[in-house]
């Protein structure tokens, strides 16, 4: 017998002891309540600035300038990009007379490795959308904007569309219909990097982006 | 059993061991401020106390529903993943997990592993296995990156260096880190962490994680953390191998947003944690980053012991959030080391003896006054000062065949046995406990003043002259 | 079954069981309970039988000696009356643990499980059966109130010390810091675990002197077997002849301030 056999089989030899199906809707329906979009985007930016997170209010028209200014303030010259996305490509657009170098993540990490663990200071993705009750974007990395794009730069950059927030991850995953079509890998980002395993302490930029920032893009306020 | 659970011995140096925390007045001062920084913490996630109790209730179902559907989700998981491209192994000890991973690493001719917090990897003590194999094993979350560094074990599974203070920090980095000067800013020893450690992601063979939740229905392996190591130890080196114990399965997708919930509001206080990692398999042909093979080991180590007893079952509800020790009267006095074991605390004392033997755990579950705060903050809610009364039978009673638990009656002693039955006969006889009380009430002043470990820090107890019974009488 | 004692119903008779550390150690605190109820009317029944509730057996992993003596005291209450128990860890023993310590025998198991629904407090039984408002008869005073662990976690009767000595007008009740934590005693924990229990009293004891008051009060013998014996052995240490903290259970106070 392998051992898988001889642990199923000793759990199956245990009592069987039926539970009911837990009621998650319910608990949600009475605890968590739908809100417009300006309640949600409130809730959303409250929490993750509460997160260390920085947040612009940015509009379809006014988005590129706020990131300019971003990186001018930051003094950041080279900036990761996905090219084949509309915003990577409006923000290729836009900034090109500002000197600033734009780096695309078109080949594969073991292509460029070095480079971008050491020189990449800062990656403009998108998200998928956002959940309002934790302050949290929600990113599903492609080929196009891949896993570390949004983890290996100090300074993380996310342009997110105010009507994708929803109220909860609950709601997320059951609308989105997530249990038929999880990517290989699904992120649920809630801030900037942190630590406080020394003397409890916040510390932020512990092995992530130590700044996160993100543009809220909806109707200018 | 395996060799490294016999390396526990915790019954026999517990006393000693707390004992030194207790008389060390620094050590007790930053234990219970960070203790109390955790539960305020908490609170401030817990406003409405109906939200808490509901929100817990629904957590207890959902772990027990899955509990008692375990080994079909294992099957399914195991399928689902293995379609995910995941390749899935079982280990029944610590020995063979080692194996495992250890087989995996060689495989690809392995010389340094980076890992993720993965508290089951200290359980089987993977660092000792990977040492003696010739495979560097670094640890990446900050707090486990000291403790390594120091050649200590985590004092507390959610803040592995919390009995280290920032100078000795400091300290230990000028010392064991190239380069390094001495500083105790706290924020500079991030970044120096940070600098060595991005250097071991960049150039490591395996990345090696835990895992919170698995999900039957998806194949998910899913993280939770605020550093963003575990996300780098899933997806910077070539082979990425998690670890689980086999409780850790959720069957839906949707079981995992409470769960979540109550695991971040119960942890640390925060509504969420900065991320949550969400891994269905190895990257695809059109993908450019992350693991290209991915391994999940599925360890019991005493797990399916537990699992066989109704009662001893709801032990692996536990979603290891930590709070129990947080709340710990005892556990703030004397922090994670004393246990001697890798799951410290209340959830230790419950868990230990599944993994190690009652032989080697007889008198852990003595160290609580079951004050029930432990119990009380448990976002899953076991029963945690009954499981501690049930193992206090397991281990006291007199040992009889085919016991619930290995190691029943590793405790026994004839003459407590005898102590206890002579207490029930006086105490169920009214005749003998009045003859009893009446002669202790009026002879009180035989008493002794030396009351063994009672007197070392209060006065004897004395009964008193009259007992009720008789100022009762005298009234009528 | 009509439980005679629910809320708004007041009892002619009830039980008293006492515990026995009240019985042998805190006779005076038993005695006040009774005196107390009694002024309110109530006629106070002591079953001459009682011994212990079983749980010192029980918690210490002895169940089948616990059995035997819980067996005893399910004998002691024929008659369909509250049984008010002065504290809350015996209390907690008879409510909360009686049915499943019989689980294996169906008479006693409903046995316990009907005089479970007749348990209470003391403290409970005051405020919550009798609706008692105490009249506050004494002086100026601060004190500060300890709550054990199976008062506040196992019955949850946490508010109504804070109720009844909230309702003495002269008496400030002081605020102590970790005021949910227990103070270390735990029956045998205290002496299987000695170092640890003394670090926990310790600390209570410091939180509690911290506040000022004058004494403490608590509705648990057994806590203040603990916290009051670790007080006078400081007091020793320190060479002090009268009590930095003197203390005494809640009846006894309540029975001092609203008497003459
Ligand atoms: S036993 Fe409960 S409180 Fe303790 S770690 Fe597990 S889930 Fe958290």
């Amino acid at each position: 017998m392998s051992s898988r056999d001889r642990i199923l089989a000793k759990l199956n030899a245990a009592p069987v002891l039926p539970k009911a199906v837990p009621d998650i809707a319910s608990w949600y329906a009475t605890h968590r309540f739908e809100e417009t979009t300006a309640e949600k985007v409130a809730r959303f930016r409250g929490c993750i600035e509460f997160a260390h997170a920085e947040v612009y209010a940015v509009t379809q028209a006014t988005w590129p300038q706020k990131l300019c200014e971003v990186l001018n303030t930051k003094q950041i010259e080279k900036l990761l990009v996905a090219p084949a996305t509309p915003h990577g490509q409006r923000a290729t657009e836009v900034l090109t007379e500002t000197g600033i170098t734009f780096r695309a993540y078109d080949q594969s990490i073991e292509a460029w490795r070095e480079e971008m663990f050491h020189d990449v200071p800062a990656s403009l993705t998108g998200a998928r959308g956002a959940i309002a009750e934790t302050g949290t974007l929600v990113l599903w990395p492609d080929a196009d904007e891949p896993r570390l794009m949004s983890l290996l730069p100090p300074v993380h950059i996310v342009l997110i569309d105010v009507n994708t927030i929803h109220n909860t991850f609950y709601e997320m995953m059951q609308s989105e219909g997530w249990s038929g079509s999880l990517p290989t890998n699904a992120l649920l980002i809630s801030g900037p990097s942190k630590t406080a395993d020394i003397q409890v302490t916040l510390a932020y930029g512990a092995h992530g982006p130590k700044e996160l920032i993100v543009l809220l893009m909806g109707e200018a306020s | 059993m395996s060799d490294h659970a016999l390396s526990f011995m915790p019954s026999e140096g517990f006393r000693a061991r707390s004992k030194e925390v207790v008389e060390n007045p620094f050590l007790r001062k930053s234990f219970r401020g960070a203790m109390d920084f955790l539960i305020n913490k908490r609170v401030t996630q817990f406003p409405s106390a109906e939200e808490l109790e509901t929100l817990r209730t629904l957590g207890e179902q959902i772990r027990q529903y899955n509990l008692a559907n375990l080994p079909s989700l294992l099957v399914q998981l195991e399928d689902s993943l293995t379609r995910n491209g995941i390749k899935v192994h079982w280990a029944e000890t610590p020995d063979e997990a080692n194996a495992i991973i250890l087989g995996i690493c060689q495989a690809h001719s392995a010389k340094l592993m980076v890992k993720g917090k993965s508290m089951v990897s200290e359980e089987i003590e993977l660092n000792h296995a990977c040492e003696a194999a010739g495979i560097e094993a670094m640890e990446s979350d900050m707090g486990e990156y000291i403790v390594q560094l120091a050649g200590e074990k985590p004092s507390h599974i959610i803040m592995p260096a919390i009995h280290k203070t920032k100078e000795e920090i400091a300290t230990l980095f000028h010392e064991k880190v190239e380069g390094v000067d001495y500083t105790d800013n706290v924020d500079e020893l991030i970044q120096i962490g940070r600098r060595v450690l991005r250097e071991k992601f960049l150039v490591a063979d395996i990345g090696l994680s835990g895992v919170n939740f698995a999900v039957a229905e998806t194949g998910t392996l899913c993280l939770v953390e605020n550093e963003g190591n575990g996300r780098l130890s899933t997806t910077a080196p070539p082979v990425h191998i998690a670890i689980t114990g086999i409780e850790k399965i959720v069957e839906k997708l949707d079981h995992v947003p409470p769960l979540l919930s109550l695991l971040t509001r119960s942890a640390t206080g925060q509504n969420i944690s900065t991320y949550f990692n969400m891994i269905s398999g190895p990257r695809k042909a059109d993908e450019k980053d992350g693991p290209t093979e991915m391994h999940l080991v599925l360890l019991d180590n005493g797990r399916t012991q537990a699992y066989a007893d109704e009662e001893l079952r709801k032990t692996l509800q536990c979603i290891r959030c930590g709070a129990c020790m947080n709340h710990c009267p005892v556990y703030t006095r004397v922090g994670g080391h004393a246990y001697g074991t890798t799951y410290p605390g209340p959830i230790g004392k419950i868990i230990s003896p599944h993994m190690l033997g009652l032989e080697a755990t007889k008198t852990m579950a003595t160290a609580s006054t079951l004050c029930g705060a432990c119990g009380e903050v448990c976002p899953v809610k076991i029963p945690i000062p009954e499981l501690l009364m049930r193992l206090r039978e397991e281990s006291f009673s007199e040992p009889h065949a085919n016991p619930a638990m290995r190691g029943q009656g590793a405790g026994y002693s004839r003459l407590i046995t005898m102590v206890w039955q002579g207490w029930a006969l006086v105490y169920r006889s009214p005749m003998l406990y009045g003859t009893y009380s009446w002669l202790a009430s009026r002879f009180n002043w035989l008493t002794p003043s030396n009351q063994g470990p009672w007197t070392t820090v209060r006065v004897p107890l004395k009964p008193a002259p009259k007992r009720l019974r008789d100022l009762l009488k005298d009234k009528s | 079954m009509q439980i005679q004692g629910k809320a708004g119903q007041r009892p002619s008779d009830i039980y008293f069981f006492a515990t026995c550390v009240i019985d042998q150690f805190y006779p005076g605190a038993g005695m006040d309970a009774i005196t107390l109820l009694e002024r309110e009317g109530i006629r106070v029944h002591f079953p001459e039988e009682q011994t212990c509730c079983g749980q010192p057996a029980f918690t210490s992993g002895f169940p089948d000696e616990a059995r035997k003596v819980a067996a005893h005291q399910l004998t002691l209450f024929p008659e369909n009356w509250p049984v008010v128990v002065p504290s809350g860890s015996c209390g907690g023993m008879m409510k909360l643990h009686y049915p499943g310590l019989f689980a294996g025998d169906p008479a006693r198991k409903a046995q316990s499980e009907a005089l479970s629904a007749r348990i209470y407090e003391f403290t409970d039984f005051l405020v919550n059966v009798l609706g008692w408002k105490p009249e506050d008869k004494g002086g100026d005073c601060t004190v500060v109130l300890h709550t054990s662990c199976s008062a506040r976690r196992e019955m949850g009767v946490h508010l109504t010390g804070q109720q009844l000595l909230g309702g003495l007008d002269k008496v400030t009740v002081a605020q102590q810091d970790h005021e949910a934590e227990c103070c270390g005693f735990g029956g045998t924990f205290s002496i299987k675990q000695p170092e640890i229990s003394g670090a926990m009293v310790e600390d209570k004891l410091k939180s509690l002197k911290a506040t000022g008051a004058e004494r403490v009060v608590s509705a648990d013998c057994g806590c203040l077997m603990n916290i009051l014996g670790h007080a006078a052995w400081k007091d020793q240490q320190e060479g002090r002849k009268t009590a930095s903290l003197p203390g005494e259970h809640i009846a006894s106070f309540l029975l001092r301030r609203t008497s003459k």
